[in-house]
């Protein structure tokens, strides 16, 4: 189901170009209006779907092996860090609604800039340790796990 | 072609592809080098870009320590029966003993893991997965990574690393092209972390019209890590384990919460459990120390993954498919069945619309699966990808050379699908590996190992003529030529990579010859790789976006030569179920109970194979493992 862009709807602001992994999305440039211009290198994984302020972008079922009549439309709410999905089928009877969360912390101001915290010692530069552990690991004092503290080693050959 | 050159210099840590294992890097480099220069470069864009684009819906590889779940050390034994025993236990277990601190991470970052309601611990679908709301995985991740760059060059296609002309077999920084503007991107960098993707369509997809885009693994996942890892000259190891995946048909949607959180199962067309029956002749190719129901059934050892699709092989091609999931008992509870949705649309919306497009309600009926095309890759449940050091306190000798992560070129380093041998990393794991491999570039750095690197302004001008050199030959030929496509001068990228799929595919053991290969067919497809790589001296690219697609088959192209020597020198079939060798249909531990490790001269083409050995986790007492085994 690669996407496709409504002509009544698509002002041409480029939201989905701007955001495609797949380098799909462009302009044409007669119509001043977004399409895909590579349907067979299409994920249909709706991040232009998801980005545009118009809902100007759906999606239509590969023609390979998907008939035509149904639709899967989505909402993803930012501010309220919800995504909203409605799926109806082919035979016009089935209809779902589907909500999910997608983040529990408001965006661009929760994660940490690591130029700020204090830097590491020397202690840990030369310990197998990353940012932020031991204690993350397992969110107590337990110090990280070596072959030794698990009573292992390492052996060549076949076994097992 | 008249393009801007843009040079960056002064970089202390470049990572090349900012996915799970890219964006790990990025984010953990700016606390082991606070003062450093980190510098991203991306095909896409940060905030969707790799495997993760669309979202997921579990993080596979949580070991839960936290909650006395798991240990490191269990991991590796589970990834290991997995893949036939062919992996890297040092890098394993370093990434399984790292993997929870980066899950906590995200957790308190705002993505919604999902927990039991009566133990407070994460929803286990099982041993190894936890169930997230991942719709926002990526752009969470790339916040973090955004946050700690110098700068993030979006939209730039990575196409060769740079080599120090001071000391040999050393990296210097990587070039490549804007896909947008066409300019001439350089790094200049005294390390390199290779975080690009793994390979989807090396091989000819099961649909080949429109719906060539609904692959399993994501498009744009060009084997640019091979492609970047292997013309730099670096060595590689376990290219030969391509996967392949049973997946609903079609839509390739995923499979794991079905079985492990649903709890739904497989049947042939007659409602007929029908694995056990195949279990005895395949012990017989794979000996009983890797395959034991009996022992499985008792000691909950998984089933390697590729010998439950040799079942459902067996059985199609013994005329009882289609193999159906038995999804109408699940569903028939709203809980589960609404899960079973939100699975879809957290991570292959595709499925979704499959199945509405085709009314299959699965309450009301039994969907179909089947076996994909095989896939090339290294952070899922398979281990392609360089052959990388392990980390100091954990790697024998013939695993360690200095720095974790880092490949046998120096200051070149790997995470993720770049990484060989550590399979069942996932996301979580590949930003794992992102985080080591920045944190040992970073004291590779202080070390002062990176000193006095020299680019030659030559080798910035070559490699610059031949990023362009499709654009500009397609120039001299589109005129000789009333319209079309169908010149004898030059192919487009579209039709080489057709070419590609089809020979991988009938020489390599794809889906069309139900996976079978043998030494006769490795060496056609090696003498027709060759004629392609001579033809990829003539593509044609008629704007950026084709040159863009130009250089995805490039290093696609490189990516399947791996593949097809790595499989013609490991003379067993190891795997069955993700191919055959016909010529030597038995797993042969006596001879091939060892990695492949494969180096490409870049200035010659010619590959040299080795074994190197398998080394494996021990509990001091034998005969407790024994027992558990």
């Amino acid at each position: 189901m690669p996407t496709f862009v409504y002509m009544t709807r698509c002002d041409g602001c480029g939201h989905c170009v701007d955001i495609c992994p797949s380098d799909i999305m462009h302009i044409d440039k007669v119509t001043r209006r977004a399409y895909n211009i590579e349907p067979n290198m299409c994920w249909e994984c709706y991040s232009c779907v998801k980005a545009c302020p118009h809902q100007a972008i759906d999606v239509r079922g590969y023609a390979d092996f998907a008939p035509l009549g149904h639709s899967v439309r989505v909402r993803r709410d930012e501010e309220k860090g919800v995504i909203a999905w409605r799926i109806k089928f082919r035979n016009g009877k089935t209809d779902m609604d589907l909500l999910a969360p997608i983040t529990t912390k408001p965006w661009g101001k929760h994660i940490p800039q690591l130029k700020d915290v204090s830097g590491p010692t020397q202690e840990m530069r030369d310990s197998q340790l990353l940012f932020n552990e031991p204690k993350y690991i397992r969110l107590d004092d337990g110090g990280i796990h070596t072959l030794e503290s698990n009573g292992l080693k390492m052996k060549e050959g076949v076994y097992y | 072609m008249a393009y801007k050159t843009v040079v960056e210099d002064d970089i202390d840590i470049l990572v090349c592809g900012a996915g799970l294992g890219g964006t790990g890097a990025a984010w953990e480099a700016r606390y082991w080098g606070q003062d450093k220069k980190i510098v991203i470069a991306e095909k896409a864009n940060i905030d969707r870009s790799g495997a993760v684009a669309q979202g997921l819906y579990a993080i596979n590889c949580y070991m839960g320590t936290r909650f006395g779940e798991n240990n490191p050390e269990d991991h590796v034994r589970y990834a290991r029966i997995d893949l036939m025993g062919m992996v890297r236990e040092d890098l394993l277990f370093d990434m399984a003993r790292h993997v929870d601190s980066a899950v906590h991470q995200f957790e308190e970052w705002g993505l919604p893991l999902m927990r039991n309601p009566k133990t407070g611990a994460y929803q286990r679908e099982g041993r190894w997965q936890i169930m997230i709301h991942g719709e926002s995985y990526k752009p969470i991740v790339a916040e973090a990574a955004k946050k700690s760059a110098d700068k993030v060059f979006n939209r730039v296609c990575v196409t060769h690393l740079l080599m120090d002309e001071a000391k040999p077999n050393r990296v210097a920084g990587a070039v490549g092209f804007n896909v947008r503007t066409g300019d001439y991107h350089v790094f200049k960098s005294k390390s390199v972390v290779v975080a690009a993707g793994g390979a989807s369509n090396i091989y000819k997809p099961r649909s080949v019209g429109e719906g060539a885009g609904r692959v399993w693994y994501a498009p744009w996942s060009s084997g640019s890590a091979y492609g970047l890892l292997i013309g730099a000259g670096a060595k590689m190891t376990q290219m030969e384990n391509r996967i392949v995946l049973a997946r609903f048909k079609d839509g390739y949607g995923p499979v794991g919460a079905y079985f492990l959180h649903l709890k739904t199962y497989t049947q042939n067309c007659l409602g007929e459990e029908y694995e056990s029956k195949w279990w005895p002749g395949l012990q017989e190719i794979v000996g009983k120390e890797y395959l034991d129901p009996e022992v499985s059934h008792a000691t909950h050892r998984p089933i390697p993954t590729c010998l439950r699709n040799h079942a459902l092989m067996s059985e199609v091609n013994a005329g009882r498919g289609p193999i159906h999931m038995v999804t109408m008992e699940a569903f028939q509870d709203p809980h589960l069945e609404e899960i079973g949705w939100h699975n879809f649309l957290g991570m292959t919306v595709g499925q979704a619309v499959l199945w509405a497009a085709t009314d299959v309600d699965p309450k009301n009926e039994n969907p179909e699966l089947t076996t994909s095309e095989p896939y090339v890759m290294g952070s899922h449940a398979t281990g392609c990808g360089a052959w990388c050091s392990g980390p100091e306190d954990i790697s024998p000798p013939e695993y360690f050379w200095g720095y974790n992560r880092m490949t046998t070129v120096e200051g070149l380093f790997g995470a993720g699908d770049a990484v060989g041998g550590t399979p069942h990393a996932f996301s979580s794991g590949s930003f794992t590996e992102g985080r080591l491999a920045a944190k040992a570039a970073c004291q590779y750095i202080d070390d002062g190992k990176a000193e006095g690197i020299r680019v030659s302004q030559q080798q910035l001008d070559d490699r610059k003529k031949e990023i362009y050199k499709p654009l500009d030959h397609y120039k001299v030929y589109r005129n000789e030529i009333t319209a079309g496509s169908v010149n004898p001068n030059y192919i487009n990228p579209r039709q080489g990579l057709d070419r590609l799929q089809k020979l991988m595919d009938e020489y390599a053991g794809g889906a069309g010859v139900s996976y079978m290969t043998n030494d006769k067919l490795l060496h056609i497809g090696l003498k027709k790789l060759k004629l392609l790589e001579e033809d990829l001296e003539k593509l044609g690219a008629e704007d950026i976006h084709e040159l863009m697609r130009a250089w995805e088959l490039k290093h696609r192209h490189l990516t399947s030569e791996a593949v097809v020597q790595h499989t013609l020198f490991r003379k067993e079939t190891r795997w069955p179920g993700y191919y055959y060798r016909g010529d030597a249909l038995k797993l042969d531990d006596e001879n091939w109970h060892v990695l492949t490790v494969s180096r490409r001269d870049p200035k010659t083409g010619e590959y040299t194979m080795e074994k190197a050995p398998c080394y494996h986790i021990v509990e001091e007492n034998e005969q407790a493992e024994a027992a558990e085994a």
